[in-house]
This record gives C-alpha cells, sequence and structure tokens, in this order.
C-alpha cells in the first residue's frame, strides 16, 4: 500500500489514512485495555484493595509461570493438555463424520436413530463422565473419550445435514454418468462437504477444551485442568489463575490453527 | 431418415405422496429423429423435466417405453448426455477437472479421451482457463464448461433441462447461441425442455407443446424461419417467429392469475 500513488485521488488518499488511522487506534485501544486492567489488578492487590490471597496478582502469576518452567512442569502440564484436546476433537471429529457417512448411506437408520441423537445432543455429555472413569479408568484416555463425547454427536448432526444440503441436481449428474452410490459420496458429498466438516472441527475445539478441562478435573495428575483444580484445592490461587491464563491462549491458538487449516482446505472458494 | 433416434412410445408416470397421487404425464408420445434439435415446451409443472428425466432413464416411467436406438431405455446410458438446470461445476474442481468428470465415472479416462477433452477445450476457447476454478469464470464460460463436461463422454443425445433458466436474461441469450452453435458442430441430437417460448422456437428445428398436468403432446412444430445466420438471436427477428409464438401461446393456453 504506496502512500504516493500517483494514480489515486487525493479523497481516495484521505480515506485511506483515516482507514489506517481507524485500525490503529482500534489496536491501540485493545492493547491499552489490558495494560491497564493488569495495572489495576497488580496496585489494587499491593494497596490492599483486593486480597491477593483470593484474587492472585499479575505479578505472582508470572512468578508461578517461572517456577513452574523453572521445575520443568510448565510443558509437561500444557503438552498434556494440548494432547488431550488435539486427539479428542480430530477423533470427534472424524468418527462424527464417519457416522454421518453411515446413515447418509442407510437413509433408514437415520431415521431409526434420529430421535436417539436429537436426546443425546440435548444431554449434557459432563454427565457422563462418572461412567467413562468406570468404565475406562483415570488416565489420559478417560479425558480424550470425554472430549471426544462432547464433540461426536454435534458432528454427526451437522455433518449429515451438511450431506443433505448437496443439490439433488448434482446427484442426477453423476447419475447420469451411471455413477454408484460410492461415487456420488466420494465425487460429490464428501468434497462439498469439507466446508461444513471445517465448521465442525471449529466448534470442536471449543467443545473438546470443556471435555478435556472437566476431565481433568474428575480424574488426572497432570494438565492444566488438574493444575488449576488442585491450586484451588490447596488455595494458591496464583497456579489457578496461571493454568486459566494459559488455558485461554493455547485454545486461541488452536483456534487460529483450525482457521488457518479451513483456509487451506476451501482455497478453491477464495 | 429410417427410424427415429428416440421414440417415445406412450409413456405415463404417476407420482405418489401421503397427500395422493398426481398423474404428471399421460401418454406421451414422440420421435426425435437423428441431428434434430428439439425443444419442449410446457406449462410450469406439466411434467416436461419429468420425461427428460425419463429419457435419460434416470426415472422409470409408470406406463410405456422409451427406445434410444432401437433399444429400450432400462437406466442411464452413455448414448445420452444430462444437462441439469444449473450448470452444477464442482467448485472444488478445476476447469479441466470438471470436464474429466464423467470419464472419470465411467472409469474411461484413457490417453485418447484427455485428448479429446483437450481438443473440446480449446475449439470453445476454456483450454486458457483449464487450471480456473469455476467461480472464476463468467456465467457463458460456466455454461460452456459444463455442455464440455456433457460432451466429454461422446453421448448421441444431448438432454437440455431448462438448463439456461438459472441466468440473467442477456446472458441466457448469448449462452443459447453459443450452445447452439456447440452442438451444431458436434453433430448431436438435442432435447430442450424450458417454459421460454421465444427461447424454444429460437433453438430447435421442432418445437414439441405439451398440455397442462397431466401432460400430453398437443402439437409439434416443424420450425422453419428465414433468417441470414441460423442463430439463436438472429432468429428471434425472422419474420416467422412471432407467428410461431402465437400459435405456441395459444396452445399452452396460460391464463394469468
Amino acid at each position: 500500500m504506496q502512500v504516493k500513488d500517483a494514480a489515486m485521488s487525493p479523497e481516495h488518499l484521505a480515506y485511506l489514512r483515516s482507514l489506517r488511522r481507524k485500525r490503529r487506534n482500534i489496536a491501540a485501544a485493545r492493547v491499552l485495555l489490558l495494560v491497564a486492567l493488569l495495572l489495576l489488578w497488580e496496585v489494587g492487590a499491593n494497596l490492599g484493595w483486593v486480597n491477593p490471597f483470593i484474587t492472585s496478582q499479575p505479578s505472582g502469576i508470572v512468578r508461578t509461570i517461572a517456577n513452574l518452567y523453572r521445575d520443568g512442569e510448565l510443558f509437561r502440564h500444557i503438552g498434556v493438555t494440548v494432547y488431550e484436546t488435539v486427539v479428542g476433537f480430530t477423533l470427534g471429529t472424524l468418527l462424527g463424520t464417519a457416522i454421518a457417512v453411515v446413515l447418509w448411506w442407510w437413509e433408514g437408520l437415520a431415521k431409526v436413530l434420529e430421535p436417539y441423537l436429537v436426546v443425546l445432543n440435548s444431554l449434557p455429555k459432563i454427565s457422563l463422565g462418572p461412567i467413562i472413569i468406570v468404565w475406562i479408568g483415570s488416565g489420559s484416555a478417560a479425558i480424550i473419550v470425554m472430549a471426544l463425547l462432547v464433540s461426536v454427536v454435534v458432528t454427526i448432526l451437522g455433518v449429515y445435514s451438511g450431506f443433505g444440503q448437496v443439490h439433488p441436481d448434482r446427484i442426477k449428474l453423476l447419475r447420469s454418468f451411471g455413477a454408484s452410490k460410492g461415487q456420488i459420496l466420494l465425487k460429490a458429498i464428501l468434497p462439498g462437504s469439507i466446508p461444513t466438516v471445517v465448521s465442525a472441527l471449529k466448534i470442536n475445539v471449543g467443545l473438546s477444551w470443556v471435555g478435556v478441562i472437566v476431565g481433568e478435573f474428575l480424574v488426572s495428575k497432570a494438565g492444566l485442568g488438574y493444575l488449576a483444580v488442585y491450586g484451588g484445592q490447596v488455595f494458591r490461587l496464583n497456579l489457578v489463575m496461571t493454568s486459566v491464563i494459559i488455558l485461554a491462549i493455547a485454545a486461541a491458538l488452536m483456534y487460529q490453527a483450525v482457521v488457518f487449516l479451513e483456509k487451506l482446505f476451501t482455497r478453491w472458494q477464495q | 431418415m429410417g427410424v427415429p433416434l428416440v421414440q417415445v412410445r406412450d409413456i405415463a408416470m404417476k407420482y405418489h405422496s401421503p397427500e395422493g397421487e398426481i398423474l404428471a404425464l399421460d401418454g406421451v408420445t414422440l420421435d426425435v429423429d437423428k441431428g434434430d434439435f428439439i425443444s419442449v415446451v410446457g406449462p410450469s409443472g406439466c411434467g416436461k423435466s419429468t420425461l427428460l428425466n425419463i429419457i435419460a432413464g434416470l426415472v422409470r416411467p409408470t406406463r410405456g417405453v422409451v427406445t434410444i436406438d432401437g433399444r429400450p431405455v432400462e437406466g442411464v446410458s452413455s448414448l445420452v448426455g444430462y444437462m441439469p438446470q444449473t450448470d452444477q461445476l464442482f467448485e472444488w474442481r478445476t476447469v479441466w477437472k470438471n470436464a474429466i468428470l464423467g470419464l472419470e465415472v465411467q472409469n474411461k479416462l484413457t490417453a485418447e479421451k484427455k485428448e479429446f477433452v483437450q481438443s473440446l477445450l480449446a475449439r470453445y476457447g476454456l483450454w486458457e482457463f483449464r487450471n480456473a476454478f469455476p467461480r472464476q469464470l463468467s456465467g457463458g464460460m460456466r455454461q460452456r464448461a459444463a455442455l464440455i463436461r456433457t460432451l466429454a463422454t461422446d453421448p448421441q443425445i444431448l438432454l437440455l433441462d431448462e438448463a439456461f433458466s438459472a441466468l440473467d436474461y442477456q446472458t441466457r441469450l448469448v449462452v443459447s447461441d453459443e450452445v447452439k452453435d456447440i452442438i451444431v458442430q458436434e453433430r448431436k441430437t438435442a432435447i430442450l425442455v424450458t417454459h421460454d417460448i421465444a427461447e424454444a422456437i429460437s433453438m430447435a428445428d421442432k418445437v414439441a407443446v405439451l398440455t397442462r398436468r397431466p401432460g400430453r403432446i398437443k402439437a409439434v412444430h416443424d420450425i422453419v424461419l428465414t433468417c441470414a445466420e441460423r442463430t439463436p438471436i438472429k432468429c428471434r427477428e425472422a419474420p416467422e417467429f412471432r407467428d410461431y409464438f402465437n400459435a405456441i401461446w395459444k396452445e399452452l393456453d396460460i391464463h394469468a392469475g
């Protein structure tokens, strides 16, 4: 974006300048807001406006992170939680898509299972936690299953309805070429549903975090959810806040990664 | 000319739904000679698309037979190429990949066939766009790409199901010129189903008029137009055009409201 482009009229240049100014102001305000909140928190805790024992404070959080890092614990906990989440939502999305394919193939089965899926979809999957722990035991596997369960039903419903949105003329066209059902699936239904699957992935990232963290609350000896619960039990609020903040950053980064994947898979849309 | 390429004999079609049954077609009989371009016009809901689906072998009629090249239609056949209402190019496939879709499905993607598709793309101005995605093409180019996809499997008969109805008026005129030109050049037989009387007359050698539901053939007109260039747009200015239009309009018996 060159400002001194001869082809642009002065009005257009002024417009572009004001656009840039606006963007800059918004970015500055965002940073300022964060800094102000952190400052207020830190100063408030130091001056005794709030009790740092129950509210924690930024300097304490930084210290906690540094300590965890020194003990080599920081990346272990982050690693465990991120691993469980990634595996959970990937499996949830793949399994959900696979089941949607099965339902598409056997429409009668889809009709039979419809009310069950509706009930399962409205059930808070977290409530299955105790059952999963009894069945699978208290380890990473149970947590991954939680994350998977939270996302799988919504994926089935979303992707299956995505399959239904493929234009009937498209299927007719393939049939006129003599396409088999499998060819219709592979050539039109699945590739046409990639945007639907990716948007399911976007929802599933968030849902899987919920599954993993609750799972870690219930069982586990490592992970950010474990740190938060442990910190709460021993009243070390610095530890609780630290895990929440790291969680927020990790979740945001993972979401961005999925957005990047979406761009990659739907290049033909741009 | 001998035996007609397509013979439609006493076709009837019933649709069933919980609300009851609908007789969409009742006793349709029609001949299409090799190399003919025939339009089928009818009021909306008269079953003209159903007729096309039956000829394509996509739907089985309740009664009657269609024969193509002497053989009864019992399913889809590679003799027939079907063009749906909208171009239905696959957005994630390039023009080239779209063009070879049919060959891919039929497992016939030989070097020789590839060359044939290449020559089609080149002849109709899409070769430079072979790596473009459909959304990068104009409406007219998309329609040409869709036509080439159908021609790629080298069918003898093209079935056009209101193939231009999704386009805006100007594009539609240009596209019907192009499509007609391509079909003539490739020496194909074509059946065009449309509700647009002017389109039907301007493109075809024959116009069959269907009645309201249950659809029956009411009349078949041989279209003879005196115009210097036999292109759909020019033919709209032929002196006989109005007469055909008025005759067919009367036969369609359309009431407003």
